[in-house]
């Protein structure tokens, strides 16, 4: 890991919705092929930055660079464009999978490569039975998305995610909508990718995931970083009093 | 009953029918719908000026007879100067009338679609043209079939004002055998059971096509 050589710069993020400001003042830095655990209370901002890194929402101020562009300076005049080129580097993953109904597995996954990266499709099919072998679904390949459970969907999920090829993956909350028993699988496959050295941000509330599987853990709180550091450091030792009552409070609800 | 009559005043009918009520129908349907979905993406654009033409054209075209529509367009744009014949009047009518309708229709069904689709859309990196082609409408149509079939079977039986612009279409086929054999009722009723049975018939093309699209839809 060399600290001079971050694949993501994130500095003065700011973003209001109306009169709350959401993110007053966000910095973070992202090595590649690292994971970043963003976690917090609801309300902290934790979806919104991710949101912002991939061009859903547009910040009010501050700036998102990629080590090889786009670098974006949201504090002056931007345009759609700029806003848009920063998906060119990620791909998300939602809470809600958001997968497409009226498509087959196969059909939601190289939507993206053939539509929009314009690959040949056959290629793009040879790329997503791959994918879809590696995360155990290659079976249900032709299947529609309401036929699968929610575990299944969201692997459908990530490998969408995974076919466009991306610098870094996005994950708002990936298991927050899953039954307890479906949340393992889908962790197990985000395990994998982070031993693949994928770059990662992942929104969480599974404090045992984070520590075992990210590099840095972001604390946020109220639109601001709170503390961040190495994952025992933060979820095991919280400086801060706020970080300690939320780690508390998740260990232990009652 | 003039038995007879029943059936020698079926063929011209019939003939109306497909020569002139179907292709009317459809015709201004498709047109229609066109316009509808520019109409509803014009009110979904957030731009006020956009919208609010948008939703001046559809106030207009709710708030004005059909029948009033096509005599300005048949009988009053040649006092302006500009002539046109019985079918092309019909079909701008109508299709003017449709779109107007199912504009409201067409916007609230691509509302249906969960935002998240768009975002799903947006980050595989699609444009909002492509997302909405590729990822919303497929779904909203099938929420749109049922209102929209509604509009439709509406629009096959309004099909029968463009007897007064002189199409000759079932109606006016029914209106001209009735005067040359004076047995009005007769005549009228033979025309409302081929309107009827026209009608049943795409009620049950609507059951088919609902339930063909909602094969692949959750719910």
């Amino acid at each position: 890991m060399s600290p001079a050589d971050p694949l993501l710069t994130v500095t003065g993020l700011q973003k209001s919705f109306g009169d709350t400001q959401v993110l007053k003042s966000i910095d973070l830095q992202l090595e590649s092929g690292t994971v970043v655990a963003l976690v917090g209370p609801s309300g902290s901002g934790k979806t919104t930055v991710l949101r912002c890194l991939n061009g859903l929402e547009t910040p009010d101020g501050g700036t998102v660079a990629f080590a090889g562009g786009p670098s974006v300076d949201f504090g002056g005049r931007v345009t759609r464009k700029q806003v848009l080129s920063l998906r060119d580097r990620s791909a998300m993953v939602f809470q809600n999978y958001n997968l497409f109904p009226h498509m087959t597995v196969l059909e939601n996954i190289i939507e993206g490569p053939v539509q929009v990266q314009k690959r040949p499709r056959k290629e793009a099919v040879a790329d997503a039975e791959r994918l879809l072998e590696r995360v155990g679904l290659a079976a249900k390949r032709h299947d529609h998305p309401f036929n699968l459970s929610g575990g299944q969907q969201q692997r459908v999920g990530i490998v969408r995610a995974l076919a466009l090829q991306p610098d870094l993956l996005l994950f708002d909350e990936p298991t927050s909508a899953l039954d307890p028993e479906l949340v393992g699988e889908v962790l197990t496959v985000i395990k994998e990718l982070a031993e693949e050295k994928w770059t990662m941000v992942i929104v969480t509330h599974e404090l045992a995931f984070a520590r075992e599987v990210a590099d840095e853990v972001v604390f946020m709180d109220g639109g601001v970083v709170v503390e961040h550091g190495h994952p025992d450091q933060v979820l095991r030792a919280p400086g801060g009093a706020r970080p300690r009552r939320f780690v508390q409070r998740l260990l232990n609800p009652f | 009953m003039d038995w007879e009559l029943v059936r020698t005043s079926f063929w011209p009918m019939l003939s109306g029918t497909l020569t002139a009520t179907i292709p009317l129908a459809l015709t201004s349907f498709v047109f229609g719908l066109a316009l509808a979905l520019v109409l509803a993406m014009m009110r979904i654009s957030g731009q006020p000026i956009l919208s609010g033409i948008a939703r001046f054209y559809v106030s207009v075209i709710r708030g004005t007879p059909l029948l009033v529509q096509l005599f300005v367009i048949f009988y009053g744009l040649p006092s302006v100067g500009l002539t046109i014949d019985p079918w092309p009047s019909a079909i701008i009518a109508f299709s003017l009338n449709v779109g107007g309708y199912a504009a409201e229709v067409v916007r609230a069904a691509i509302l249906s679609v969960p935002k998240g689709q768009w975002e799903a859309g947006h980050t595989i990196g699609m444009s909002r043209t492509l997302t909405l082609r590729r990822v919303i409408l497929p779904q909203a149509a099938r929420v749109s079939v049922p209102p929209l079939s509604n509009t439709f079977i509406s629009l096959v039986k309004d099909t029968s004002l463009a007897s007064v612009v002189l199409v000759t279409e079932l109606f006016r086929v029914a209106q001209q055998i009735a005067s040359s054999s004076q047995q009005f009722l007769l005549i009228y009723m033979e025309a409302a059971a081929i309107y009827w049975v026209f009608c049943l018939v795409l009620s049950s093309g609507q059951s088919a096509l609902e339930k063909r699209l909602d094969r692949y839809v959750a719910r």
